[in-house]
């Protein structure tokens, strides 16, 4: 049963498995025979080989990423909530802080970040802010969607059984915006770990934004291509841990027809 | 003659400029089964409103046992068209949602339901997601967790709209018998003539907007209807006669003047 269930799972993911492979083939390939410098373009096969030889360093340097992303993303989950929830139970607040959250979603990041360093430092606060920045406000778009989703039959049902707006909260517009909170997490995850490289790049002391940015100085694209290769797999990771928090958490979104996402 | 255990007195109702209610008087014995019938967008679903506090009243007074009705604590279980079951609870808690709300602790409320699983023909599935239930299924967890609400009136809103029509008809032959055995007092909505014949004891027709109750038609026919010889072909031709005066030119002309 749970090999077949395995099996299953290893066939739905083989044509992904294929193209990425012919993908890396014809780079390979195209590496080998044009001649092209391996200082301007090295060959997956290097940069899986250097990888490896350097992944002490790498390792080194994906801790502080990872730790930044980690503490940001949480920052920015629980301001996310607790301003959803007091939108959502205040028109007023809805009117006045609505636009504020919008233009911090205009600022160019490019710009931004050298200038939250230079306040901040090169510490890990300027980092936690940064991915706090990105990433809050599809988390606050997502939550206030799915309150607004909410069944109107079922909040008349909770009226009738003389449920308060509080109680009715609780009881229907938290989780029905579950399912909008699961997608939302999956999509501000892939730019949490972008933002908090993107802060090291700016000025840090270790951490894969600042090992590619040394190592594009030495003129060392391999290993440029190898933190790449290590914060997607960062970003792979965290949004297939979202799959499992959303199926331990509200294993119903499954099963409930017209409501995947 | 009893008194009777709910009355609307001259109700009337507008939204706006949209005059909904215009006079609705009607009243509901206790133990009774009525049903309210009429077109749709008639306003059958406002006096619902009203009953449960959802909307207010422009003039006219609704009763309850004979005081005016409380604008807290109000005396219905109510059941919405849909089923509105929650997708994120299970059965069980599905049906204890009223008692929660009440302030029942969720165990000692799982252990007031549990034993009319049976009955419900529900057991085996309090711990499935609504989403593992038929249409039918469905309908009879809402309905459970209305009545476990434990409160004097029932108001169903057209429950089996939604189902398909096979469906639909074992669900008016199991909440006949339902009601045979419990004796609940029920205000049914429903745009179908035939349902309304089939279940109530009294209908209250209604017009359409601005609505009155046009009429009130005693349906004095044997019960169980469904398995009763003759009791059919007499609901038939009651239907038959509302069918009649629903489809009068006098009604069909004040359809034409809806905006």
């Amino acid at each position: 049963m749970r090999s077949r269930m395995f099996r299953d799972h290893a066939l739905q993911a083989l044509p992904a498995l294929v193209a990425a492979g012919s993908l890396l083939l014809a780079w390979e390939i195209y590496c080998r025979f044009s001649g092209i410098s391996e200082t301007t373009l090295p060959a997956p096969s290097q940069v899986i080989q250097q990888a490896w030889l350097n992944r002490e360093a790498l390792w080194l340097n994906t801790v502080p990423t990872l730790r930044a992303t980690l503490l940001g993303f949480s920052l920015s989950l629980v301001l996310a909530f607790l301003l959803s929830v007091l939108i959502d139970f205040s028109a007023l607040m809805r009117r006045a802080l609505f636009p504020i959250f919008i233009a911090s979603q205009t600022l160019p990041l490019v710009a931004i970040a050298p200038l939250v360093v230079l306040w901040f430092g090169f510490g890990l606060l300027p980092k936690i802010l940064l991915v706090a920045l990105v990433t809050f406000f599809p988390m606050l778009v997502a939550l206030a969607e799915g309150y607004a989703s909410t069944e109107k039959e079922v909040e008349d049902l909770l009226a009738s059984m003389g449920a308060s707006r509080w109680r009715r909260f609780r009881l229907a517009r938290l989780p029905s915006a579950l399912p909008y909170f699961f997608a939302g997490l999956r999509i501000s995850i892939t730019y949490a770990v972008v933002a908090a490289i993107f802060a090291e790049y700016a000025g840090a002391a270790r951490g894969l934004g600042i090992y590619m940015l040394n190592a594009k100085n030495n003129f060392r694209p391999d290993l440029v291509l190898a933190a790449v290769l290590v914060s997607s797999l960062l970003t792979l990771l965290l949004f297939s841990a979202t799959w499992a928090v959303q199926r331990l958490a509200a294993p119903w979104i499954d099963g409930s027809s017209g409501r995947r996402i | 003659m009893t008194s009777p255990l709910l009355s609307l007195d001259r109700i009337s109702l507008s939204y706006g400029d949209i005059d909904v209610l215009h006079d609705v008087s009607l009243d509901v014995m206790p133990g009774e089964f009525v049903s309210i019938l009429g077109p749709s967008g008639a306003g059958k679903s406002t006096i619902f409103k009203l009953l449960t506090g959802a909307a207010t009243a422009r003039s006219g007074e609704i009763r309850f046992a004979g005081k005016q009705l409380a604008p807290t604590d109000r005396p219905f279980a109510f059941m919405p068209q849909r089923d509105a079951l929650m997708p994120w609870r299970r059965i069980i808690d599905n049906t204890t949602l009223g008692l929660e709300v009440q302030g029942l602790p969720r165990k000692q409320a799982r252990k007031r339901v549990e034993p009319l699983f049976q009955e419900f023909g529900l057991s085996g599935f309090e711990q499935h997601y609504p989403s593992a239930l038929s249409g039918g299924m469905r309908q009879r967890a809402a309905l459970l967790r209305t009545v476990v609400q434990d409160k004097p009136v029932l108001l169903l809103d057209e429950p089996f709209g939604a189902l398909d029509a096979l469906t639909r008809n074992q669900m008016q032959i199991w909440l006949e018998a339902m009601w045979l055995k419990h004796r609940w007092t029920i205000v049914l909505i429903t745009h179908d003539v035939r349902e309304a014949v089939m279940l109530s004891d009294r209908i209250h027709l209604l017009t359409p907007r601005p609505a009155r109750v046009e009429q009130t038609i005693e349906v004095p026919l044997p019960r169980a209807r469904f398995s009763h010889p003759g009791a059919r072909a007499e609901a038939a031709i009651i239907e038959t006669s509302i069918l009649d005066f629903l489809l009068s030119p006098k009604i069909q002309q004040q359809e034409g003047q809806l905006p």
